[in-house]
């Protein structure tokens, strides 16, 4: 771990001007920026702590929506009862994710901006184009078990980590953003990005901008929806394939379809246009299926991580039962409802 | 009176080190912080192999509070000869030498310790050591190192090379029915909670004292006599409490090498902890491969075993495990051989690893036995019983005692195995797919020559100790039994020491020889103590006691009882005190030759264990769940029911993590073990456990140790993985034949 300097604003003003210039780091929860920074795969000069803004709040919205502040930790906002009874996806989401402890100190704000697992970007001594630039990918023609089958490049496979933001995704959230130029309001398939050329950036934050909240809109599935989480063991591990599914269902036919994959990309992954193979279908396995091939239509393995192909098809049928049968995916329980 | 309430032999005593641990009263090797202390950080190679050509460490030279940066360029002098480097337990080979020229022999290898005034200086400085090296073409690919397996000539001391017998060949030609596969088994990395860590004291007189992460602290200390040249009696070792080992701290490790090497170039006191990316960076069990052919008749007898092996080492030790013996050993088959060899690859050498050979080889061969059972139509319980051996078929020796039998049937009721639908896919719960698996675990059951010192106080407190090592099984509370059980005192009147080099001589705390041995040479030095007391009460005025002997009389609750009188008793405190005695003290050694071990040296002497699982698979995606161990085991006199019982639990978790889900991954064109964090290299989390039932069926033993006391750290891990592989095949007709099993393999 490098010397950096420390600053703690109190209020967002303060923050980004404290952000602005160069190497600058956010702290929020530090669930993992400081594992990065321990390993020197971060090596900011400055460090912002963040966690004295006024941003831990979680606020009704006027039009029915609910805006999670980006402080707020994600244990409370998991466990919030407004989260809880209308947007049970994200809740059963973060629940998936991680444990109490780092749910108890990880922030909606740091979830959705956490770094890949990917093994290579974690270790310096090995070449990563996300970690140092034109270093080339280690994972490509590596040890790539846990890499992505969609939307990768040739200079990264890495995957996003969240499992948040796959249902975050899957509700069409905003992130509220503010930055030396102003504030905006991203839609949240547009806040990740893939790697492209330029696999250092993870998302679409211009420097020195921060996330100060998180916006559902009034749209809620409560009662079709799951999120299911396949890994390398029942509780702890990051998401080899993920899916959040949510459909609203009249009259016995799926009028509206979501589902966004995790583990599987660079971003969490979600296809407009394959949702829409299911609309006016009647819930059943050759719909679901045929919408899981057109959601991982290109899907491309590199060796180890092939299965995740087959797997995700699998995980995006099960899902969509779940969700049209009205079970979803218990977090504690770990039988596949 | 008499104490009603005797807690000793076979009490489930809670662990006496308990609330030290819980509370933070025990101290760990990198807890403790003498003045002026330096903080090292390693700086591992990037390569896997070639020479360091230029190390540029000015940036790291500037920054504040760095002292010193030691490399291959600037190290002291250490011993020359390879010999000097040996431990009591490595392999036979040229240990590594950290610093000792410019080569890099693995990915990881320390290649400089950075020293400064505070931990934050030492790790950012060590980032900025620039290090170029002149790569050289490595293999750490174990297929194309099988290309390059070889027996080594020299072989470790602790090696049994497998005894053929018969034509195993010819039957297995012959043979109706035919099981021939290759089972693997991953890369596994011990990971005890604990990093390895030394703190080393730097006394300025020529002596230091060593707070190190070891499973033997006279181990290391002899290391560091021969390595650095200081007088044995000039260093102490201390591991009075160890976060784990699982046998990763039963050689030196390179941590206490380079703490000492610092600590005597600056003459400063120095610790260096691992991180846990670099606990990656040394012991391993090492991947394998085994190939298992088995012949039998129709009916399902066994007539032909033909069981191969390799396992990985490195190219500068030849690290070897007993990994193709046990089915030999443990079932009645006419034919049978074996075959061992290890591949060389660059990287660290591969070193024990709870239960080493015996978790891997009997896993493996235990798949292919239940593969057999198929093909002879057979309930995988029913075939193991009707291929029983009651003699150690290898060998040809009688066991000095195997109550395997029993434990099928204990373990089997406990089950409900007899519920057990044959064949593949013939039980579900839902949409899952439920299986039930069985395998059968063996371990040795060895006792090490080790000494013990007692020494009574004129108060009536006992304190015993021995140099052995609690890595936290419970040997303090063992000891603090069979002390209490030999002279009737209540435990919270004795304190067991351990941990230390400046007692009384003990192996290093491995193979699971621990209780036995030790606990034998408590015994015999609590009795010393009570032949002195009795000779002690023989001054009190009157002679109460008469002239009874040793045999004549019992202690209990800190006196001396006649057996023939119990009414007539001497309080041990009275007792010395008629003789004058402030404290009694005795040190005494168990050895083989005691109770009658020596006779027996033509028995064979092991643990057994039968391991029952059930899995639940989603049929669709795949997704293991073990819901049920019942693990029964038969091993001897268990000492303490409730610290045996958390042993096999760990062992059963361990054994569930290697069906499932340990695996360190390597890659092959770095040479790098590249999944080096408790993120990304997965144990079993509370998740994937559930019900563990232990069961120790009844073992009378009075010939395996001088306690019948046989070893419970090891057995619970051994049948485990194969149990549960067999319960996947039983739930879902697909044979994984390479562990880890995991979600990928479980796909169409």
């Amino acid at each position: 771990m490098n010397r950096f300097s420390y600053a703690r604003p109190t209020d967002v003003a303060e923050a980004v001007r404290e952000g602005s210039p160069g190497d600058v780091r956010y702290l929020a929860g530090g669930t993992n920026l400081v594992d990065l920074m321990k390993e020197n795969v971060e090596r900011p000069v400055r460090v912002v702590d963040i966690n004295r803004l006024p941003l831990h709040d979680i606020s009704d919205l006027p039009d029915g929506g609910l805006r999670l502040g980006a402080l707020a930790t994600n244990a409370d906002t998991a466990w919030d009862a407004r989260v809880e009874e209308r947007y049970p996806l994200l809740s059963s989401a973060i629940l998936a994710g991680a444990s109490p402890q780092l749910r108890n100190a990880a922030t909606n704000g740091g979830n959705v901006n956490q770094r890949t697992r990917c093994y290579y970007f974690y270790d310096t001594a090995t070449p990563c184009n996300k970690r140092e630039p034109g270093s080339g990918c280690g994972a490509i023609g590596g040890v790539n078990r846990i890499h992505a089958i969609l939307g990768a490049s040739a200079a990264c496979i890495a995957t996003h980590p969240s499992d948040m933001a796959v249902a975050l995704a899957a509700l069409d959230a905003t992130v509220q953003v503010t930055g030396p130029d102003g504030d905006r309001a991203i839609p949240f398939a547009d806040y990740h990005r893939l790697p492209g050329a330029e696999a250092w950036q993870d998302n679409n934050l211009a420097p020195g901008e921060l996330v100060t909240a998180i916006d559902l809109p009034d749209e809620r599935f409560t009662g079709h929806y799951t999120y299911l989480k396949l890994r390398d063991r029942l509780s702890y591990a990051f998401a080899l394939v993920s899916v959040a599914a949510a459909l609203k269902i009249e009259d016995g036919r799926i009028v509206e379809a979501r589902v966004a994959l995790g583990g599987v990309a660079h971003k969490p992954w979600r296809v407009k246009t394959a949702e829409s193979v299911l609309h006016g279908e009647t819930p059943s396995h050759n719909a679901f299926l045929a919408a899981a091939h057109a959601i991982t239509e290109g899907a491309t393995g590199h060796g180890d991580n092939d299965f995740k192909i087959g797997l995700a098809r699998k995980a995006i049928v099960r899902a969509l039962r779940q969700a049209a049968d009205g079970t979803p995916q218990s977090q504690t329980d770990k039988r596949v409802a | 009176m008499a104490s009603s309430a005797r807690i000793g032999i076979g009490s489930p005593l809670s662990r006496v080190d308990g609330i030290a641990k819980v509370t933070g009263a025990a101290k760990y090797a990198a807890e403790h912080r003498p003045a002026g202390m330096l903080y090292g950080f390693a700086v591992s190679s990037g390569i896997a192999k070639g020479r360091i050509t230029a190390i540029d460490d000015r940036a790291a030279r500037a920054v504040p509070g760095v002292v010193e940066i030691v490399t291959h360029e600037n190290r002291p002098r250490t011993a020359w000869l390879d010999r000097s480097h040996h431990d009591q337990v490595g392999p036979p080979g040229s240990p590594l030498r950290p610093f000792y020229d410019d080569k890099v022999m693995f990915s990881g290898q320390p290649v400089a310790l950075v020293l400064a005034e505070t931990f934050e200086a030492a790790r950012h400085a060590a980032a900025l050591v620039e290090i170029s090296y002149e790569a050289e073409a490595h293999n750490t690919d174990f297929d194309k190192a099988l290309a390059e397996k070889f027996l080594p000539a020299k072989k470790r001391n602790t090696f049994h090379p497998p005894k053929n017998r018969g034509d195993a060949e010819k039957a297995f030609a012959a043979a109706p029915l035919k099981v021939d596969a290759e089972y693997r088994l991953a890369t596994e990395h011990h990971n005890p909670m604990e990093m390895h860590a030394s703190t080393v004291e730097w006394h300025g007189d020529g002596s230091i004292t060593v707070h190190d992460k070891t499973q033997g602290p006279q181990n290391v200390q002899a290391y560091l006599s021969s390595v650095f040249g200081i007088s044995a009696k000039k260093i102490r070792v201390l591991n009075p409490y160890v976060g784990g080992g699982f046998g990763s701290g039963l050689r030196p490790q390179y941590h206490v090498y380079l703490t000492v090497l610092a600590a005597t170039m600056l003459e400063r006191s120095v610790r260096v902890v691992l991180t846990r990316q670099q606990m990656f960076t040394h012991v391993h069990r090492p991947e394998a491969v085994q190939t298992v052919r088995l012949g039998a008749e129709m009916d399902g007898r066994l007539t032909a075993i033909l069981n191969s092996a390799t396992t990985s080492t490195s190219r500068y030790e030849n690290h070897m495990e007993d990994v193709v013996i046990w089915g030999m050993m443990n079932y009645a088959c006419p034919n049978a051989s074996g075959d061992y060899t290890i591949a060389p690859m660059d990287t660290s050498t591969s070193g024990d690893m709870r239960a080493p050979g015996a978790a891997t080889g009997m896993a493996l061969f235990e798949i292919a036995i239940d593969e057999m059972a198929e093909q002879a139509k057979l309930d995988p319980l029913a075939f193991r019983l009707l291929n029983y051996s009651e003699e150690d078929a290898m060998n040809g020796t009688p066991f000095t005692s195997k109550a395997l039998r029993e434990a099928f049937a204990e373990g089997a009721a406990a089950f409900g195995w007899d519920r057990r639908k044959a064949g593949p896919r013939t039980m579900r719960d839902g949409h899952e797919l439920v299986g039930w698996g069985l395998a059968t675990g063996m371990w040795d059951a060895m006792f090490s020559k080790t000494s013990a010192s007692a020494k009574l106080s004129a108060n009536g407190d006992l304190e015993v100790a021995s140099a052995l090592s609690d890595i936290g099984t419970g040997t303090y509370t063992v000891m603090t039994q069979v002390a209490a059980d030999t002279l009737g005192l209540p435990p919270e009147r004795i304190t067991a020491r351990l941990g230390d080099s400046d007692l009384p001589a003990a192996p290093v705390e491995g193979g699971s020889w621990g209780a036995a041995s030790v606990g034998a040479a408590v015994q015999v030095a609590c009795r010393a103590i009570g032949e002195k007391l009795l000779k002690a009460a023989s001054s009190i005025e009157g002679k109460p006691l008469g002239s009874a002997g040793i045999d004549d009389v019992t202690f209990d609750g800190g006196r001396i009882v006649l057996k023939s009188d119990p009414a007539i008793a001497v309080e041990f405190t009275e007792a010395m005190r008629a003789a004058d005695l402030q404290t009694i003290e005795v040190e005494e050694t168990a050895s083989a030759g005691i109770s009658g071990m020596v006779s027996q040296i033509r028995k064979s002497r092991n643990t057994h264990c039968a391991t029952f699982a059930e899995v639940k698979v989603d049929e669709e995606l795949g997704v293991v769940r073990v819901t049920r161990i019942v693990c029964a085991v038969a091993a001897g006199r268990i000492i303490n029911p409730k610290t045996a019982r958390s042993q096999i639990l760990g062992g059963v978790v361990m054994g569930i993590g290697m069906a499932l889900h340990e695996e360190t991954m390597m890659d092959t064109k770095l040479g790098r073990f590249m999944n080096h964090s408790l993120a990304e290299y997965h144990v079993p989390a509370n998740a994937d456990i559930d019900s563990i039932e232990v069961i120790f069926v009844d073992e009378p033993d009075p010939e395996v140790t001088p306690l019948g006391v046989k070893g419970v750290g090891e057995i619970g891990i051994v049948g485990t993985a194969a149990a549960v592989a067999n319960a996947i095949y039983h739930a879902t007709g697909k044979r994984v034949r390479s562990l880890p099993i995991t979600i990928d393999k479980l796909q169409d």
